[in-house]
């Protein structure tokens, strides 16, 4: 098929689509295996979600890391050893941006463009449309491989609640500043670390504060015997300890440290320990405990002045907060090309590789109990490698995809959950980077 | 379970320490084309080692140059974690120079940090090797070593017969040395990362590093070693410590491809 003369063929080049901390992993990987790169990325700055300027950024004044810095920095780029356990959002923005200078990251980047749709063209190559964000005239690009970076935190997922509601409703991707908080009686629903974090800020801001949570979960500290939990986690990992008996240990170092939080109101975990997203706050427990918050059940529907709860209570919330997370959006990219199912759920390999086609990845789609951006690191590595040894040895790459075939999905993906879309891509930190080691070790190039 | 390149166990439960670290720079007239270099010493040695000589010599190169003195008493993970933060902390992907058991130092830091290039120069690379080389050259010097206690190295061993004797005891009373089980009993270095260009430079006539050593760790970089003969172990402190050095900082121009 002759090329249309409009389309601008950019042969070996990979088209990386975001420049947050997923897409900057990207751009500097492919490029140390000798792709050339071009990034689009919408926003006039590197960093996604964690740059406060960028519109579809969830970050709030106070947000801080979840994670410890060692379980949250990129392996070959660490954050200074200066910083503290947990950093705040200034400080990983400021880190992603010494990274992209570090690596020289910006020149593969084209600022200020979004991307309005990739599709294939066969022989595994993809015609990418990108045009100014916002408009303007659209162009055609065809490249050898497309790497999705769009991130996952930036479309609210709102519940719908029935009924009229008199007072003020937000999303917390709208919650910028405590100030927004300041003397008002406040609702906070959603029981994710964000539900948590925005409850503990109201805490401290506003006049009355009900937390909403739909089941009980496993409210970890942030810190336990005098070390970030998550460090003190992974000591029982390096041991080597089977799940039941780590999960036997957290109840009690919970029962220990948080207590028991169903005499507050909360239900208890209907879920054991690592079958959802960790909640890490130390901060609840003790709001809780001074009356600052009030654990509330469901939300039913609004009537009026009130929120009706599933318990029958009626509460007078003036602003209403729904921490309820985000969905993933892929709007420039046909839901089969993901193998996106009824539910919208991507089914992707080691949730980054396209199933049936091999030269489309996403970086960064996943749940850790740990830091994103180690795990986009190495995603991307085996990207840059797959992408590389499927051009240098096609058949050595036909051989890695048929042992990749066999590969169970339990292996990598944390299968007992709680069901809801929270958890589509949860994993386990550790068997989730064994999985994308193995992965790298086939693919790992003659010495 | 068992720690890897990927799985870090030791990082994520338990983070090296940070302290305050000693780094000489020399920045004034970097050319903003040219990455920044850091020099690693190797045992007993200190960012002073680089300072005289090699450091201006990078500089007036147009080079942004770094050298860092290892934490003392510093593990080996230690020493590593400096080098990569050091790395790090500079603007641009940074160039490697190390030295001795600095060399294996920046072996390890490869295999993690992405270097722009490095330079490995008299690598003290192999354990035992050399380890017997110091027994057979300096025998006293060495057993207290062996047993826990201060390596004293001679004359001999870092310099050739042609550096002034006052100047050499000057430079052997700030060696203060105390090597860890881990310079002679190690794995082999990781492979680097990003694939970077690799150096080795050393001397035939290096009482510490044997030349069949100095081999060895070239080809396991891919290449063969650049050498400087009649130079002593210490090639930034002997005598003709200015061939090595500008060898190196014209290799690694052709390298950068930069032309300056």
């Amino acid at each position: 098929m002759p090329d249309t003369p409009d389309i601008a063929d950019r042969h070996d080049a990979v088209c990386v689509i975001g420049a947050g901390a997923s897409g900057l992993a990207a751009i500097k990987n492919l490029r140390e295996h000798g792709f050339e790169v071009d990034c689009y990325e919408r926003e006039t700055s590197v960093g996604g979600g964690w740059n406060w300027r960028h519109d579809r950024s969830p970050v709030y004044a106070g947000t801080h890391l979840i994670s410890s810095r060692p379980l949250t920095e990129f392996p070959d780029f660490p954050m200074p050893d200066t910083w503290p356990d947990y950093p705040d959002h200034r400080q990983v923005l400021s880190y992603l941006e010494r990274y992209a200078r570090h690596f020289g990251l910006a020149d593969s980047v084209w600022f200020g463009t979004e991307v309005v749709s990739v599709v294939p063209v066969g022989d595994g190559r993809w015609d990418v449309t990108t045009q100014s964000t916002g408009g303007g005239s659209s162009r055609v690009q065809r490249y050898a491989g497309v790497v999705v970076a769009n991130g996952h935190n930036w479309s609210p997922a709102k519940p719908e609640i029935p009924g009229d509601f008199r007072g003020q409703v937000i999303h917390s991707a709208q919650y910028k500043d405590p100030a927004q908080l300041r003397n008002r009686k406040v609702l906070v629903i959603g029981g994710g670390n964000t539900g948590c974090d925005i409850a503990v800020e109201a805490a401290q801001q506003a006049s009355t504060v009900w937390h909403s949570t739909r089941r009980g979960y496993w409210y970890a500290p942030k810190y336990v015997l005098g070390r970030p939990a998550d460090q003190v986690n992974d000591r029982l990992l390096k041991l080597g300890l089977p799940l039941r008996l780590r999960q036997w240990l957290y109840r009690r170092v919970l029962g220990l440290t948080t207590g028991d939080l169903t005499r507050y109101g909360l239900a208890a975990p209907d879920h054991r320990p690592y079958e959802s997203h960790p909640i890490v706050n130390s901060q609840l427990p003790y709001y809780l405990g001074h009356g600052r918050i009030t654990a509330v059940p469901d939300v039913v529907s609004f009537d009026g002045a009130s929120v009706v709860l599933a318990d029958g209570r009626r509460i007078e919330p003036e602003l209403v907060i729904t921490a309820t997370g985000y969905r993933p959006r892929f709007e420039f990219l046909a839901p089969e090309l993901l193998g996106v199912g009824d539910d919208g759920r991507p089914d992707l390999h080691l949730h980054a590789l396209a199933r049936q086609h091999p030269t489309l990845a996403v970086v960064g789609l996943v749940q850790a109990d740990f830091g994103l951006f180690p795990l986009a690191h190495w995603q991307s590595v085996a990207i840059a490698r797959w992408l590389r040894l499927r051009v240098s040895d096609p058949q050595r790459a036909a051989a890695v995809q048929q042992k990749e075939s066999t590969r169970p999905v339990a292996s990598w993906s944390r299968r007992r959950v709680v069901p809801t879309a929270r958890h589509w891509f949860e994993v386990d930190h550790a068997d989730y980077l064994r999985a994308v080691e193995g992965l790298l070790h086939e693919m790992e190039p003659a010495q | 379970m068992k720690s890897s390149p990927v799985l870090r166990f030791d990082d994520w439960t338990d983070p090296v320490r940070p302290v305050e670290r000693e780094l000489i720079s020399l920045t004034e007239d970097a050319n903003k084309d040219l990455p920044p270099v850091l020099f690693v010493p190797g045992l007993g040695h200190g960012a002073w080692a680089f300072a005289e000589h090699w450091l201006p010599a990078a500089a007036a190169r147009g080079f942004a140059a770094h050298a860092l003195t290892p934490r003392p008493g510093g593990s080996r993970r230690a020493q590593v974690h400096d080098v990569v933060q050091v790395a790090a902390s500079l603007p641009r992907q940074t160039v490697l120079i190390g030295h001795g058991a600095g060399a294996l130092v920046v072996a390890y830091a490869m295999g993690r940090y992405p270097v722009r290039a490095a330079v490995l120069a008299a690598p003290v690379m192999d354990g035992w090797p050399t380890l017997w080389t110091a027994l057979k050259t300096n025998p006293l010097g060495t057993l207290p070593a062996v047993f826990g206690g201060r390596l004293r190295l001679n004359r001999k061993q870092l310099f050739s017969a042609g550096l002034p004797d006052e100047r050499a005891r000057e430079i052997l009373d700030r060696v203060v040395a105390r090597p860890r089980r881990e310079l002679v009993v190690h794995d082999p270095a990781p492979r680097p990362v990003g694939d970077p260009p690799v150096l080795v430079v050393g001397s035939p006539d290096d009482r510490v590093v044997p030349r069949s050593s100095l081999d060895r760790t070239a080809t396991r970089y891919g290449g063969a070693p650049l050498l400087f003969p009649g130079m002593g172990h210490d090639l930034m402190l002997d005598v003709d410590q200015a061939e090595p050095i500008e060898a190196i900082l014209d290799w690694l121009t052709k390298e950068l491809g930069t032309g300056g």
